[in-house]
């Protein structure tokens, strides 16, 4: 048999020996652990392998490949009808300067690729993914106090075309939900797929490309809001060219995912996973139909979409609120799955409410779009059934949060003593929050005094920076250490205070914009005696400045809570750990430890 | 067929036959983790991602 040996030696002289056969499969390993401190696994990998002749050829033939694509990018650069496109395809150009320079430097990104250790996980891209998270999380939050500031101040528009509230708001949207957001689901996802299939992942040159495909994805659809390049559709807003490189991206993160589940020795496919695989899926499906665009010049970033008129507008709010549905809830719904328990470390309160959960989620969703036309030409029963889906989807919405709280049953203590516990919590009953609080607004005569007012704003918020943003930051908590190798995290102190101030922070955001949306709700609807509207938009404007200002103190607290775990995040990753006394002891006061000295009772 | 009647036959599908068939599938799913003998294998699986922690 031939047979390959992997020799893994770190610091601690740990060893590691594994025996493998030609497919790679461990068929035997020896442990010996000589001086191993708790959680210290393997830092440093000798491989010793046979068959490594195929790596020069293939190093030639990728430098080819991006040779090839930096030609076409500068062509393309070269012929483009405007300036967009240009500063695009110059973009691009460079992205391939530096993956030749990667190749041809010989960085060995192979030796993961071409010789994978079956017998160990493939962390790479889940280390480049957290990191992402953490750096796409500060540029969003830091865009989205701003706009919020111009919002009060509108003299921080600037005068200039570039950094003006209508370019910067997609920035924001896009750089929270795709990059932060986006970054942790793959991250997470890869994370959790090798550890409940107990199988390193498959594909490992695919998942590198997915990755850094994804930033690329992430860089061209930023800067092109900058440029004023948009499609102009919510959430939606990068160009033709631009969602043809996603596509091509996702296809390969869902192979990857695929494969990985394909080659599971568990028998059974955890239900996180499930949730995952959902997102991929219904991500692409959504993305696709709602980016059926033919452009005006295939060197130029404009284009029209296939349907027009309100077909348009139900095509993209099907995307738009399934995006909320399966990218920002059933996608972090799968990292509640896995770190709620893992955390808690007791199993999930209800397997089968969970599958009920899963179900319920992917039949209800997919109708509650038109909840967003209330009130428009969309015909009057499409409107209807957005509502009544919506309204439905609170029962496993309800389901869901009951689950994880519940998985806490009989260790709720930990959300005394545990700040990421607490965190989980706090994402889950924001959870709760929002997700009672969007079936309200969709009945149709709620949503005649809440639509298109800053209550809106107030709800996406509460679901964003209360579930999606909690859930993540717990579950970065929970991987930093994992990842890195480090004993703990730098400081459990610096945790609590993140989550003091992202809590407080959203309690201001959210109270700040229920009370000017109502405002704006009813100013706007107020008529007078003689049939006139009362207030002009402006005096609307005005009634709000005070919420506003409220509006960017909360955002403040938040960017704050966030540039600690950045903080913490880092010097954990530098190995350091902060000197601080523990969360929590039990009391105990020397002074009181004695008997007490009283007169002896003699009389 | 005209768009018209395609519309009209689409749109009758979906509030009959195809809100049944939905429903129905709908409901198998939910209730497939009740059916007898399932309550050993679920909680096998709710407890599968421990299992790393136990192992060398």
């Amino acid at each position: 048999m031939h047979r390959t040996e992997s020799l893994h030696i770190d610091e601690t002289q740990k060893c590691e020996i594994g025996i493998y056969d030609q497919s790679m499969r461990l068929i035997s390993r020896d442990l010996t652990p000589i001086n191993v401190p708790s959680r210290q696994w393997v830092q440093r990998d000798m491989h010793i392998t046979h068959g490594r002749e195929g790596s020069m050829e293939s190093a030639l033939s990728r430098s080819g490949l991006w040779l090839v694509a930096l030609l076409i990018a500068v062509a393309a650069c070269a012929a483009a009808v405007d300036t967009g496109f240009a500063i695009h395809m110059g973009l691009v150009a460079l992205a391939c300067i530096i993956g030749l320079v990667v190749t041809l430097r010989g960085l060995d990104l192979s030796k993961a690729i071409m010789a994978p250790d079956q017998g160990r996980y493939d962390d790479d891209v889940i280390r480049w993914g957290v990191i992402a998270t953490v750096f796409w999380g500060m540029a969003g939050f830091l865009a989205g106090l701003f706009i919020a500031l111009q919002l009060a101040l509108p003299a921080l528009n600037l005068g200039l075309e570039w950094t003006a509230f209508g370019r910067l708001r997609p920035l924001h949207t896009s750089a929270v939900i795709f990059a932060f957001g986006g970054n942790a689901l793959i991250a997470t996802s890869f994370y959790v797929v090798q550890r409940t299939c107990r199988a390193r992942l498959a594909f490992p040159g695919l998942a590198r490309f997915v990755f850094w495909g994804y930033q690329l994805f992430i860089v061209l659809a930023a800067t092109g809001y900058l440029l004023g390049i948009t499609q102009g559709k919510e959430y939606a807003e990068p160009e033709w060219y631009v969602d043809l490189w996603l596509t091509i991206v996702w296809v390969a993160y869902l192979a990857v995912f695929v494969g990985t589940i394909v080659k599971r020795t568990e028998p059974h496919i955890y239900v996180a996973n499930w949730f995952y695989l959902s997102f991929i899926v219904t991500v692409a499906m959504l993305h696709i139909v709602n980016n059926l665009n033919w452009p005006v010049s295939f060197v130029g970033s404009r284009s029209y979409p296939i349907f027009a008129g309100v077909q348009g507008a139900l095509v993209q709010w099907w995307y738009g609120h399934n995006a909320v549905g399966f990218f920002l809830t059933a996608g972090f719904l799968a990292m509640m799955y896995y770190f709620v328990p893992k955390q808690a470390e007791r199993p999930v309160y209800s397997y089968r409410l969970s599958i009920i959960h899963f179900w319920a989620l992917i039949f209800l969703y997919i109708w509650a779009g038109p909840h967003h036309l209330h009130y428009t030409a969309l015909p009057d029963w499409a409107q209807t059934l957005g509502m009544v889906f919506s309204v439905m989807l609170w029962m496993p919405s309800w389901g869901g949060m009951i689950n994880g709280l519940m998985t806490l049953n009989g260790a709720w203590d930990k959300v005394r003593t545990d700040p990421i516990i607490r965190m989980m919590v706090m994402a889950l009953a924001f959870y709760g929050m929002s997700t009672f609080e969007g079936p309200m607004m969709s009945i149709k005569s709620v949503n005649s005094l809440s639509h298109y007012t800053d209550w809106t704003i107030g709800h996406v918020h509460s679901g964003a920076l209360g579930w999606n943003g909690m859930i993540t930051f717990a579950a970065v908590y929970y991987l930093v250490p994992r990842l890195w190798n480090r004993e703990r995290l730098y400081s459990l102190r610096m945790v609590n205070w993140h989550f003091w101030l992202a809590t407080v922070g959203i309690v201001f955001y959210a109270a700040s914009m229920w009370v000017a949306g109502i405002t704006q709700g009813l100013m706007w609807r107020e008529y007078g005696a003689d049939g006139y509207l009362v207030n002009s938009f402006a005096e609307t404007v005005l009634a709000l400045k005070p919420m506003f200002f409220l509006r960017a103190f909360g955002g403040l607290l938040y960017l704050a809570g966030a540039v600690i775990m950045t903080i913490n995040v880092w010097r954990t990753i530098l190995g350091h750990q902060r000197d601080e006394a523990a969360m929590s002891d039990a009391a105990y006061d020397p002074e009181k430890d004695r008997p007490i000295l009283t007169a002896p009772a003699v009389a | 067929m005209s768009t018209h009647s395609t519309y009209d036959m689409l749109r009758h599908l979906a509030d009959s036959w195809g809100l049944v068939v939905m429903t129905g599938i709908f409901l198998g799913l939910c209730l497939w983790p009740f059916r007898p003998g399932a309550k050993p294998l679920n909680r096998e699986v709710a407890n599968s991602i421990f299992k790393d922690e136990d192992d060398v």
